[in-house]
């Protein structure tokens, strides 16, 4: 851990008078999947939106590469081209075919040509089996495959974070498999991911560590095996066991 | 299914449409004969008939509308395109959140409450009588052009409101989506905002079109020789009413199907908001 790839410190951010994140810190190395598990309204969302410089942070520190993003002068675009954010509506543009929503930021931001982008946004949705819907608007897909071209839409930036935000929470049942099966091939490549889920035992299963927030902090964290089976906070036992009752 | 290819379900509807239509048609010329029969039962229906619907007046005078009714399509084709353009001009002024440019939100807001507040007959009074006063040039010191210029600056206003409001019901969500992407403000403005807030406000602004086509009459107060002033040459001339009627016939024509399709844009709009209601 000598060098984060992205490092948080002393992260406050408030809306209005309502302190949403209460100083948090966080280091996240290269390749390490992190879940961001806890309560609603405890600050999961605004986190990542924070590190994706879609909410302005009100003090604190977000170093990419060493880099401090945070700074209020800065040019936030060029550094939201890094990091690529999937929402939990999906959000695909439903004016654009399929297609045409993977390519916009390669073509618009990275600057490549039609042929180019679409040779690369076809590739990759081919590798998840959505080569036939790539001319189709994103109303003709189920949301399981509108959430898979979601985040072929942002690994199409090549982005070096992947901020993945409950994901499979607008989901039925059985199109969540599907989705969490191409975050398990990302992990497999490598990818450095920071999830915000309810999903329990995916969290378990595929982060290096889970980060429990209440109120803003981060109150706990550590390896999976130990934070599920002997949280060392009374919140997080509380947490853990009001919804591992319900699933 | 059946042998024939046709479901119970289908046939059943099949039937069902059959007996609509012989209904809605039986109700319709009943309707229409109780008119024929009771309307010129209505005590001075013949005075009425007489001033209104006189087919020798008709006759004598209808061949000369259309010519000019051409002359308001034409103010009404040049004025559309300048309105579009100088509404969302304005309803980008006020969406600009830099401080430096404070002074162009403020001022388009200003504009867009004054230009709607004040009845279009009175700005084509103002600016279609004052300003042609103030030029000597023969072009553009025509009243016609500035009764024009009035409805370009006043629809405007209305128009402006409408792009306004398509922009804003672009969920942030949107925005959000294309800014991750690292597309600038103005690239999401202009790749994901403005096309979907487009397509939500066509309805509204072919709405407005129609309101337009007819307004394009009341420049006939500065002077030209449109459909309405010639109709109100044919009227003193005639003593009779009957070429107003021509009048409306033709604004009837157009207005009709515009209104339609205005009708049919927006229940097919509002069939694929429903379509995708989850998003
Ligand atoms: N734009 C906003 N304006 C004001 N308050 C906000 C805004 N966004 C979030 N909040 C508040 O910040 C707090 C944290 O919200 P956040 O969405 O980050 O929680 P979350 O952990 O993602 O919850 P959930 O599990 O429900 O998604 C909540 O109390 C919420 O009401
Ligand atoms: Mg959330």
């Amino acid at each position: 851990m000598t060098d984060p790839k992205l490092r948080l410190h002393g992260v406050v951010k408030r809306f209005g008078t309502k302190l949403v994140l209460d100083h948090v810190d966080l280091d996240v190395s290269r390749g390490e999947v992190i879940s961001l598990i806890g309560s609603s309204g405890s600050g999961k969302s605004t986190l990542l939106r924070c590190i994706n410089l879609l909410e302005p942070t009100d003090d604190g520190v977000i170093e990419l590469d060493g880099v401090d993003v945070a700074e209020p002068s800065l040019d936030a675009d060029p550094i939201r081209r890094r990091i690529g954010m999937v929402f939990q509506s999906f959000n695909l543009f439903p004016h654009m075919t399929v297609l045409r929503n993977v390519t916009l930021g390669p073509r618009k931001v990275l600057g490549q040509s039609s042929r180019e982008a679409d040779t690369l946004a076809r590739d990759l949705l081919g590798r998840i089996g959505l080569a036939d819907k790539a001319d189709e608007y994103p109303d003709r897909l189920s949301g399981g495959q509108q959430q898979r071209v979601a985040i072929v839409r942002a690994l199409a930036m090549q982005p070096e974070i992947m901020l993945l935000d409950e994901i499979t929470s607008a989901l039925d049942p059985e199109l969540v498999g599907e989705v969490l099966d191409l975050v398990r091939d990302l992990r497999t490549q490598g990818m450095t991911m920071l999830i915000a889920t309810h999903e329990m035992e995916f969290a378990r299963e595929i982060s290096d560590r889970v980060c429990f927030l209440h109120a803003g902090r981060i109150l706990e964290q550590g390896p999976p095996e130990r934070l599920f089976t002997a949280p060392t906070e009374e919140r997080t036992r509380a947490f853990l066991q009001r919804v591992l009752d319900l699933g | 299914m059946n042998p024939s290819g046709i479901s119970r379900r289908q046939q059943f509807e099949k039937h069902q449409r059959r007996r609509s239509t012989v209904i809605a048609t039986v109700s319709t010329v009943g309707a229409i004969a109780l008119l024929v029969l009771l309307v010129p039962m209505i005590p001075g229906w013949d005075r009425v008939r007489a001033s209104f619907l006189d087919g020798n007046t008709f006759r004598e005078t209808f061949p000369k509308l259309p010519g000019r009714f051409w002359y308001d399509i034409q103010i009404f084709l040049i004025c559309t395109p300048c309105i579009l353009a100088l509404g969302l001009l304005i309803a980008f002024a006020r969406n600009v959140r830099s401080p430096a440019l404070y002074p162009l939100r403020l001022f388009a807001t200003l504009y867009t409450d004054v230009m709607r507040g004040v009845p279009m007959i009175l700005w084509i009074t103002i600016i279609g009588f004052g300003v042609p006063g103030l030029i000597q040039n023969r072009t553009w010191g025509k009243a016609v052009v500035w009764a024009g210029v009035a409805l370009v600056v006043a629809y405007s206003a209305y128009v402006a409101e409408v792009f306004r409001a398509g922009i804003e019901s672009v969920h942030e969500s949107q925005r959000a989506a294309a800014r991750s992407l690292g597309l600038s403000s103005r690239q999401t403005m202009v790749h994901i905002v403005l096309p979907q807030a487009v397509r939500r406000v066509v309805p509204a602004l072919m709405n407005d079109m129609v309101s337009l086509q007819k307004d394009v009459a009341l420049v006939s107060i500065v002077g030209p020789i449109e459909v309405l002033r010639q109709a109100g040459i044919a009227k003193a001339k005639f003593y009779n009413f009957t070429p107003y009627i021509g009048a409306a016939i033709l604004f009837l024509c157009v207005s009709i199907p515009l209104t339609r399709l205005t009708d049919h844009l927006l229940a097919r709009e509002r069939r694929r908001m429903q379509g995708t209601a989850v998003r």
